[in-house]
């Protein structure tokens, strides 16, 4: 199994603003009743974007200007809340490759690393500056830098931070790591035998 | 070198470090439910893999099950979808499965340490959250998405960074209607809802020292709600008489040495933390939440926080942003708003213990007139101990309506839900917007004594008036 080696991702930007923003306002629990993954884009924000007429609230998401975003902005603790897989998988599938924050919740951050949704981090400023160059020019491509943690914009640029481990894993393409895991069987077995609670 | 806990079970369920730097961390106990696995038997399936050590996956049903409803097929097909996927996945691997007509079904976290699968020095992952409770038996355990429950079953290990560790203390002794529940209400309002972001707790100090299991359970299991995502207790001798004797427990000569082993993984005396923290138990007070993330919390007695006098950064911003939805006044006391649902239930409340003590004080009282109170039981097992108990009996009585084990109203993926902007006082774990199922439901975090008192008295109410709590 071959994976990208994701070292930019390069799109257009929405910031959606707040701080704790959690798993269950990325993805209500409703949406959660499935058996597959499918079609999750839907729920994204879902309460947050529309009245349970269906009928849509105001929000960044449901802008003209902004549609089409690849590159998601936030604020601190991001993806707060519940391990649900569903979160980061609905932002994939709404058509985000990548968001850029403050901070994230530590099982958000890496249920989406495996997905190959990429999280950096930013300073509030710096995400204001870009939240703002976006209201001013909404069309303008982001190059979101996985190597060299800059995101780029314009002739403007941002410092960004990505977890060693993970831009590691995103560079080298190995972010899904089953193949890696699988190659350990041996050492795990080894490993197991020193713990008597396995025993059958 | 004297290590803690968590370096201990880390140590000893390393198998090796990862080309990005992660661990390989072995995983020796596996709980899975119906929300998170479907979707990871698939890619076992389209990979072609198998479990890896299927004895040590446990299944049970609990987030979407009717609490109203027994007999199949459920009125949601949705549902019924799911309890149909994970029973075909659990045959098709060979996983045991608590279903419930077994009699053993109930909350995952509530049904791990009830059958004594969950044990001191041992590492638990599941794709839940509320994971990090079963480090009340010294456990390292912690929840996971999808993908890494395919990683578990195919290879029985993720990949994961390692955690720094603080110690919480919590000195002295608690007041006469102080619970477990305020103890972790006031730990997250006082470190924050992203305190504990890369870092897992250890909970100790006298107040720990004396907690049954069940008050363990409940504060590791809100670890997560302060960004913890581990919170463990170390082992003792109230860990040990809690396990004894259930059914995946050792036994005989293989208990002894068990305890044995449990014991070492206990944090060596002088080990390092990387912070420490102390709280007084004299300053908790009974605690709940008025806002939309649960480190928005104030004692009872306390008014709600007014924007006007905020002084933090973003602060302001956040108390208008969770008034606006809760629709309460800034510097009015909390106490005397008034609900519409009283919800006693859950992984964090849901135990034995919970409907015994609120049982002890609810007896010949009422349910105010308007209230539509809810009990669920954690667990089938939780739900037979109470009534052989007859404390159903005291919670119908009282007007309550008593119900089937699961999750239920705690996120609202079956039918027990809030409907348009109704105000529940909760004894569960998460007041996020729209969490109990209605986009505009508010709730109110507390302790289930608290949501008792609460129901009685139809507003939020202080359970040591309403019920006369004196010294125990």
């Amino acid at each position: 199994m071959s994976l990208e080696k994701i070292t930019r991702v390069a799109g257009r930007g929405v910031c959606v603003p707040g701080n704790d923003i959690d798993t269950d306002r990325i993805i209500p629990a409703r949406y959660l009743k499935c058996v597959t993954f499918d079609g999750l884009g839907e729920g994204l924000f879902y309460d947050v974007r529309k009245n349970p007429d269906g009928s849509e609230k105001p929000h960044p998401l449901n802008e003209p200007r902004f549609k089409g975003a690849q590159i998601l902005l936030s604020g601190a603790n991001f993806g707060c809340g519940s391990s649900r897989e569903h979160a980061p998988q609905a932002i994939q599938k709404y058509g985000f490759k990548a968001v850029v924050a403050e901070s994230y919740a530590e099982i958000f951050f890496g249920n989406s690393t495996t997905l190959g949704l990429v999280c950096a981090t930013a300073q509030r400023a710096d995400i204001a500056q870009v939240a703002a160059a976006l209201d001013a020019h909404p069309q303008a491509e982001l190059v979101l830098d996985v190597t060299a943690q800059e995101l780029r914009f314009g002739s403007q640029s941002i410092k960004v931070g990505i977890r060693d481990t993970a831009r590691d894993a995103l560079v080298n393409g190995r972010w899904d790591p089953i193949a890696e895991l699988l190659e350990g069987a041996g050492a795990v077995k080894a490993t197991a035998t020193g713990l008597p609670y396995l025993a059958k | 070198m004297s290590k803690n806990l968590f370096e201990k079970v880390w140590d000893a369920h390393t198998v090796r470090t990862l080309a990005n730097g992660q661990t390989q961390l072995l995983i020796g106990t596996h709980l899975i439910h119906e929300v998170t696995s479907p979707q990871a038997f698939g890619m076992l399936r389209d990979l072609g893999l198998k479990v890896a050590m299927p004895h040590r996956t446990f299944a049970t049903v609990d987030h979407i099950v009717p609490t109203d409803q027994f007999a199949e097929p459920y009125a949601d097909p949705l549902a019924q979808e799911m309890m149909d996927a994970l029973r075909q996945n659990c045959a098709e691997f060979g996983i045991t499965f608590f279903d419930r007509g077994t009699g053993k079904q109930g909350i995952v976290h509530i049904v791990g340490p009830e059958q004594g699968i969950t044990q001191p020095g041992t590492t638990i992952a599941c794709g839940d959250s509320h994971t990090s409770t079963h480090g009340a038996f010294g456990a390292i355990a912690f929840g996971t998405g999808t993908t890494q429950i395919r990683d578990v079953l195919a290879t029985q290990t993720i990949a994961l960074g390692k955690l720094k560790v603080r110690r919480i203390n919590v000195t002295g002794r608690l007041g006469p209607g102080v619970y477990a529940k305020d103890v972790i209400l006031h730990i997250i309002r006082v470190l924050g809802v992203n305190g504990g972001t890369g870092f897992a707790y250890e909970y100790g100090g006298e107040v720990f020292d004396r907690f049954t299991m069940e008050e363990r359970m409940t504060v590791c299991n809100m670890s997560i709600e302060g960004g913890a995502r581990a919170g463990y207790v170390n082992p003792d001798e109230t860990t040990f008489a809690f396990l004894k004797g259930r059914p995946y427990a050792p036994k005989g000569a293989a208990w002894d040495a068990a305890v044995l082993r449990w014991k070492s993984f206990a944090s060596d005396p002088g080990c390092k933390f990387d912070d420490v923290v102390t709280i007084d138990a004299a300053v908790i007070a009974p605690t709940v939440t008025w806002g939309i993330n649960p480190s928005q919390g104030i004692a009872i007695t306390e008014s709600i926080p007014d924007p006007a006098k905020a002084t933090a950064v973003d602060e302001k911003a956040s108390i208008e942003e969770a008034l606006a939805y809760m629709k309460l006044k800034p510097g009015a006391p909390i106490k005397g708003t008034k609900i519409d649902v009283a919800f006693i239930g859950s992984c964090t409340n849901g135990r034995l213990s919970d409907f015994q003590e609120v049982a002890r004080h609810l007896k010949g009282r009422r349910v105010a007139p308007g209230v539509k109170a809810i009990a669920v039981p954690g667990s089938q097992g939780v739900r037979v101990l109470c009534e052989q108990l007859g404390l159903d009996q005291i919670f119908r009585d009282a007007g309550f309506e008593w119900r089937e084990a699961g999750c239920s109203m705690c996120l609202a993926m079956n039918s027990d839900k809030l409907v348009g902007d109704q105000l529940c006082a909760s004894s569960s774990n998460r007041n996020f917007k729209g969490r109990q199922g209605s986009p505009t439901g508010r709730t109110i975090l507390m302790s289930p004594l608290m949501v008792a008192a609460a129901a009685v008295a139809g507003t939020i109410a202080d359970a040591r008036e309403v019920f006369h709590v004196s010294a125990n």
